[in-house]
């Protein structure tokens, strides 16, 4: 069953914070870590396609580039060094006449690429931490919610009052069951910085244990973040680092935690969607190890300890403000245009100072947000009941021992995961499509801007972005009328489960299209220096910044509306 | 492993199996049973001792990992819901059958009767199944693969050398097939791309009748040559507007089986086109054949997707007019000489 859920919070199901997988982990952390650079060595063997010298050589001509051209604060202080190193073991072993001593070498140097790796990633978890963050998380939501500023800190009260102002959709009470006896992947949209916050703090509120989750490396660089991040599980993914010996690392480190029962949190688009629109390619390095823990369980199960199932839920973060639109929309244009748009903007975003300005910003005036929670699923996409059994499209039980199995017996097959893993990732972004939920700000702001492209039709994209202040302006009965249709084919999706629409629509706009239109204007990206959308003197619609409207107007993509415009 | 379809090609397809292994048969006629397990002998095939007729849906997948579906596309929905309460995402399947299905939104219909020219609607891609669409969604398998080429039954029936591909995104799939399939006489490729050889092997139909009509009016060599190169070029076009990658149009499923159809008088959607050129009725054709030309109805599904997707197709186009519509095949030919193609290879 799926509903809009506004319960102001949930029991814990593990009230003994130390009974959480995660914590076990992070007190077994050396044991683990030994785990995974004994098990990273093994695949890294299984995947060699040329010799282990050859990758060794890679790895450090991929690193000796990386910290050329793009290094960043948070990279350790004795990584050159550490890789000098190397270089000069590999040099000195080459020119060794034994072939065993250049094997023997190899392997050394191999461990401790992995070893180093393995503790850059491993995280580690603090109880108290965890129950601060809990605590001071509602407070910082509060004024975000548009609610009066006038609360006591750490005040039980106020996390449940901010808890019934943020629209939970999907069925709580069913993913809140399956965690219980299977380990939950959550795979959530990814649209800010924020998102990380928001997730971690909704995983609390639905009185589930903590999740594991893979942080970018460059969030780190964030002091705010940083610190609590070090501190709540939360291990770390570089991008940067494509070589082979790290990806196989970080995705034993995930595929090991999850065996061992961690509830996990990756974001499956990788990074931030840089266009606004919903993702619909998804990076799947890290959603492949939920298939590998899947395998692992069940080749480690026995008839005393069955292997638990791994459940993926996708989520869709909806936003009326993102703060990040302003870079994320100029990164897009710029990849996307070449040399139709040459504009380099800094991620500003990306730093304690900026951070804190928005936080502020957000303290001091308001803005709301959703969390869809998509139908559970197990790692093949099969739906699931309750206690994790898995049902086919056709509603017929299945045995996903089946999947792994060749010729009547588990098998492992690299390729073949690769290709549950493409599958998995469709269930997901098909999920993401339906679960999207629509605010009146995405609302007009795919209105205005398919009208301009309307007016337009010869011009690109880069050309609309550059329309005179004159040729933008959207007569009101017209932009009404667009409103309104399209209003009517959002509602008829909606009901047919094809997209979700916001409560705000219904409950404080109550349908009404000139409710929506003044809700919609007002809120679309309510916080950036330039207003997305606005009404000029005559009534109007403009906007003083196309990019941004652009943006939010991509909430919208993908579900064929330009034709109602 | 095990053969769905007692057809020509399934029984040929069984045959090649049983070289290696056992082989189930699945048959729903028990005269079909009888003869394959009395006389051992089906569709002018002598079957080999390795091959046992089943009735039984439940026995074939009980016992059976690796199952090849091969029965005409337009009973394959219809058996692979039979076979869909036994099957798992353990078993793998990869049919033989080259035909499209189409699945219309309610108040749309389309006939699948060969005689009738079917509704003048358009189809779009969501409208229309390959075979392996078709299995992935009746049942709950999801190692399919697919099993096409230049595999003209009576010459593999004589023992004659040729070769195939199996197409599946698994690579498991393809070894499986090609362990099964391989032998001294019959060569297995593998490929990822299997909408694209499913679009390959099912375009290839069509032109095959054309083929069939130009042999019958008496015309030669340069004449299919010319329909052989024009036809495969449409048939990128169409297969690539569908999904499928160019290049399967120019390995065995495409081009291979292109020349074995366009020139065997083997090919029943051929003798179609043959028998039409020489004056014949379509439904006196059908009425006196016994097996079914896919190529009628993968006209009347093209022609659809054609007009839908505006597709420069003038030879699928011109075809349709001369089967369905009354046009003469010399009509049709002078549109097609007069019709303004300018470049010779605009299509890769």
């Amino acid at each position: 069953m799926s509903t809009s859920d506004k319960k102001a919070s949930y029991d814990p199901l593990m009230p003994d914070l130390n009974s959480w997988p995660v914590v076990q982990l992070s007190r077994n952390r050396l044991d683990f870590r030994k785990q995974v650079e004994e098990e990273a060595k093994a695949r890294i063997h299984e995947s060699l396609q040329g010799s282990l010298r050859d990758e060794l050589e890679r790895a450090l001509f991929r690193e000796s580039i990386r910290m050329k051209e793009k290094r960043w604060s948070t990279d350790p202080k004795d990584e050159s060094a550490f890789w000098q190193g190397i270089k000069d073991e590999l040099i000195h072993t080459s020119k060794l006449a034994e072939a065993n001593s250049s094997k023997e070498a190899d392997e050394k140097a191999l461990s401790e690429i992995v070893s180093r790796y393995a503790k850059e990633i491993s995280g580690k978890f603090n109880i108290s931490v965890y129950k601060f963050v809990q605590r001071l998380m509602p407070v910082g939501f509060y004024p975000l919610l548009k609610s009066p500023v006038n609360f006591n800190f750490l005040d039980n009260k106020v996390s449940a009052q901010v808890r019934k102002r943020i629209q939970f959709t999907g069925d709580i009470d069913k993913i809140r069951a399956l965690s219980k006896d299977c380990t939950v992947v959550m795979v959530p949209t990814h649209f800010s910085n924020l998102d990380s916050v928001i997730a971690g703090w909704s995983i609390g509120t639905m009185g589930l244990p903590a999740f594991l989750y893979g942080a970018g490396q460059n969030l780190f660089g964030i002091k705010l973040f940083a610190f609590f991040m070090n501190y709540l599980g939360s291990y770390k993914v570089d991008r940067r680092k494509k070589n082979m010996l790290y990806l196989e690392t970080l995705k034993t480190y995930s595929t090991l935690a999850l065996s061992r029962g961690c509830h996990s949190l990756f974001f499956p688009g990788g990074r931030r969607s840089r266009s606004g629109s919903i993702e619909t390619k998804l990076k799947l390095g890290l959603l492949g190890t939920a298939i590998d823990a899947q395998y692992r369980n069940l080749l480690l199960a026995n008839a005393e300890a069955p292997a638990k199932k791994i459940i993926v839920v996708p989520v869709v973060i909806n936003y009326h403000f993102v703060m990040e639109a302003p870079v994320l929309i100029d990164d897009y244009l710029k990849t996307t245009g070449k040399e139709s748009y040459l504009i380099d903007e800094k991620d500003k975003y990306s730093s304690s100072y900026e951070l804190f300005k928005i936080v502020f910003k957000l303290f001091t005036k308001g803005s709301e947000f959703s969390l869809s929670f998509g139908e559970p699923m197990d790692v093949f996409g099969n739906t699931v009941d309750n206690a994790g059994a898995s049902f086919s499209h056709k509603q017929a039980p299945l045995n996903i021992r089946d999947y792994f199995v060749s010729h009547g017996e588990l098998r492992h097959d690299r390729q073949r995961n690769t290709e549950y893993v493409r599958m998995l990732g469709e269930k997901i972004t098909t999920s993401f499509k339906r679960e999207n939920t629509v605010f009146s700000s995405h609302l007009v702001a795919f209105a205005a801007f398919e009208m301009l492209r309307r007016r337009f039709p010869k011009m690109d994209i880069y050309d609309l972005i550059r329309l005179s202040d004159d040729e933008r302006v959207l007569p009101k009965q017209l932009f009404f009328d667009t409103v309104s249709v399209l209003y009517d084919a959002v509602r008829k999706m909606a009901d047919a489960g094809t997209i979700r629409m916001a409560e705000h629509l219904l409950d404080e706009c109550k349908g009404d299209i000139h409710k929506i239109i003044e809700h919609g204007v007002h809120n679309v990206g309510i916080y950036h220096s330039k207003k997305v959308l606005l009404l000029n003197k005559k009534g109007d619609i403009t906007s003083e910044d196309l990019k941004l409207l652009y943006y939010y107007h991509n909430r919208l993509e993908g579900y064929s509306l330009a034709k109602y415009i | 492993m095990a053969v769905i379809g007692s057809g020509s090609f399934g029984s040929v397809i069984a045959n090649v199996l049983a070289e290696n292994r056992e082989v189930l048969l699945f048959t729903r006629r028990t005269e079909v049973a009888d003869a394959i397990l009395l006389r051992r002998e089906h569709n002018g095939q002598k079957m080999h001792e390795r091959i046992r007729p089943v009735m039984d849906p439940a026995e074939i997948a009980d016992s059976c990992n690796l199952i090849f579906p091969i029965v005409p596309s337009a009973n394959f929905r219809e058996m692979t819901r039979l076979f869909a309460p036994f099957l798992s995402p353990a078993h793998i399947l990869i049919h033989g059958t080259k035909g499209m299905d189409v699945i219309l939104p309610p108040g749309m219909t389309f006939s699948r009767k060969d005689t009738d020219m079917g509704e003048q609607i358009e189809l779009n891609r969501s409208m229309v199944r390959t075979m392996s669409e078709v299995i992935a969604e009746e049942t709950a398998v999801v190692r399919i693969g697919c099993l096409s080429g230049p595999n003209l039954v009576g010459e593999i029936s004589s023992f004659q050398p040729a070769a195939t591909v199996v197409a599946s995104r698994f690579d498991e799939v393809i070894a499986e097939g090609q362990k099964a399939l391989k032998s001294s006489r019959f060569k297995v490729f593998g490929t990822h791309d299997v909408i694209g050889v499913e679009f390959a092997g099912v375009l290839k139909n069509v032109m095959a009748i054309a083929s069939g009509i130009l042999s019958g009016l008496g015309y030669g060599d340069n004449a299919r040559a010319m329909l052989i190169t024009r036809g495969l070029a449409e048939m990128t076009y169409i297969g690539g507007r569908l999904g499928a990658e160019k290049s399967a149009f120019f390995g065995l499923s495409g081009l291979g089986d292109l020349i074995a159809t366009c020139s065997s008088k083997l090919s029943r959607n051929y003798s179609v086109g043959y028998r039409l050129a020489s004056g014949e009725k379509l439904p006196d054709i059908l009425d006196s054949m016994t097996q079914v030309a896919e190529g009628l109805n993968t006209l009347k599904v093209t022609k659809a997707l054609v007009d839908h997707y505006k597709i420069r197709a003038p030879i699928t186009q011109t075809l349709y007019r001369i089967v369905y519509q009354g046009t003469t095949v010399e009509a049709g030919m002078k549109f097609l000489m007069d019709y303004p193609f300018n470049v010779d290879v605009d299509f890769l």
